[in-house]
């Protein structure tokens, strides 16, 4: 990101783009049924083995991996760039890097794991 | 209503003065008077010595831009009325360095402006026989881009502009846009070269304001989220064929 040469930023701003994609189109959906419906009996909630039987599935696994991994890298950006310009920390920018993208690489080895295990 | 209304004029003369302050004067409050009316009044019948930019009066030389109430605007085609009772406080535009009272130093600006190359650049010795055809498609393609009269609202509206002065800009970025879109044109790689840089299209962070402030309605937030995905394909591109001339 020096002066002067193209910048790398299209690789977290990709990642961003398609991660503001699934934020805003299938996030909400999960919010409404896991947080809304089904704690209120507004919507019959599928028992345990039913989920688990689901979440096991290789194209739910999958569906779950890109949902949460391009949401973490969304969120990433954001937090970065909401810092580094409305807290005014430019100058702790590769320290603001190091931290929002650290912790979305984290994320999604968490969540690699937890798919590869459950 | 009273018949009059106060302005609140930014002054600053950089021989005596070490920083800005407001003079405020008294002028006629007419229904057809815009915020450049009142400057103008001011300049003939109160005080000579205030500094401004103006020319044509009709919203196309973008010279007169000043921040009326804090926001960017152009003072030819805002009714004073819009602020009554008042009063209105007119400064220069934002983030640029003062010259005197409210003239402003565009230097900045125009430099980056030369830099994106803003005319068709041609890599062959174009000289057509007949007229160049372009689908009416194609002319909607730039239209509005192409509708900018650098009159700066948007710098001064721009929060990452006023935060990193080194970031090319909303109307020098859409001004690139308009010229690689259009069908004549074969600058899109040199353009790149400028624009796809840290301080060119990644500083922005889609605040929007300079398409809000924008008076000939030009959306130079878009241009930006447009060439930023044209700059993302060209990096997976060259990524992907590292020494592929794409």
């Amino acid at each position: 990101m020096s002066a002067g040469k193209r910048s790398n930023e299209p690789v977290v701003w990709f990642l961003f783009g398609v991660g503001g994609f699934f934020a805003a189109y299938f996030l909400p959906v999960h919010v409404l049924f896991y947080g809304l419906l089904f704690p209120s009996g507004l919507v019959h909630a599928p028992g345990y083995q039913q989920t688990l039987a689901l979440v096991r599935h290789p194209l739910t696994r999958l569906y779950l991996f890109a949902l949460l991994t391009f949401c973490f890298f969304h969120a990433a950006h954001r937090m970065r760039l909401t810092m580094s310009d409305v807290l005014n920390l430019r100058h702790l920018n590769t320290v603001l890097a190091f931290l929002c993208y650290g912790g979305a690489i984290v994320g999604t080895i968490v969540t690699v794991w937890l798919l590869a295990t459950v | 209503m009273s018949d009059t209304i106060i302005l609140e004029v930014a002054r600053f003369n950089p021989e005596s003065d070490a920083e800005p302050s407001y003079e405020s004067f008294e002028v006629p409050l007419r229904p057809d008077w815009m915020v450049l009316d009142g400057l103008n009044h001011i300049k003939d019948q109160l005080d000579g010595s205030l500094a401004f930019r103006w020319s044509c009066r009709m919203g196309i030389c973008g010279s007169c831009g000043m921040m009326v109430n804090g926001v960017p605007t152009l003072t030819c085609e805002t009714l004073l009325m819009n602020y009554a009772p008042g009063p209105v406080r007119v400064g220069p535009l934002d983030h640029f360095p003062v010259v005197r009272d409210l003239v402003v130093d565009l230097d900045d600006f125009l430099a980056k402006l030369q830099k994106v190359r803003p005319w068709v650049v041609r890599k062959d010795d174009f000289k057509p026989a007949r007229e160049f055809i372009q689908s009416p498609a194609q002319l909607e393609s730039f239209h509005q881009f192409s509708l900018c009269i650098n009159c700066t609202l948007c710098y001064a509206a721009c929060p990452v502009y006023g935060l990193d002065p080194n970031f090319i800009g909303p109307a020098a970025i859409a001004l690139a846009h308009r010229y690689n879109l259009d069908s004549r044109d074969q600058g899109i790689e040199d353009r790149l070269d400028i624009v796809s840089r840290h301080e060119g299209i990644w500083d922005c962070t889609v605040v929007g304001e300079c398409s809000t402030v924008c008076p000939k309605h030009v959306d130079p937030s878009l241009a930006i989220q447009q060439y930023k995905l044209t700059a993302t394909k060209e990096w997976f591109k060259s990524f992907l064929l590292p020494r592929g001339k794409h």
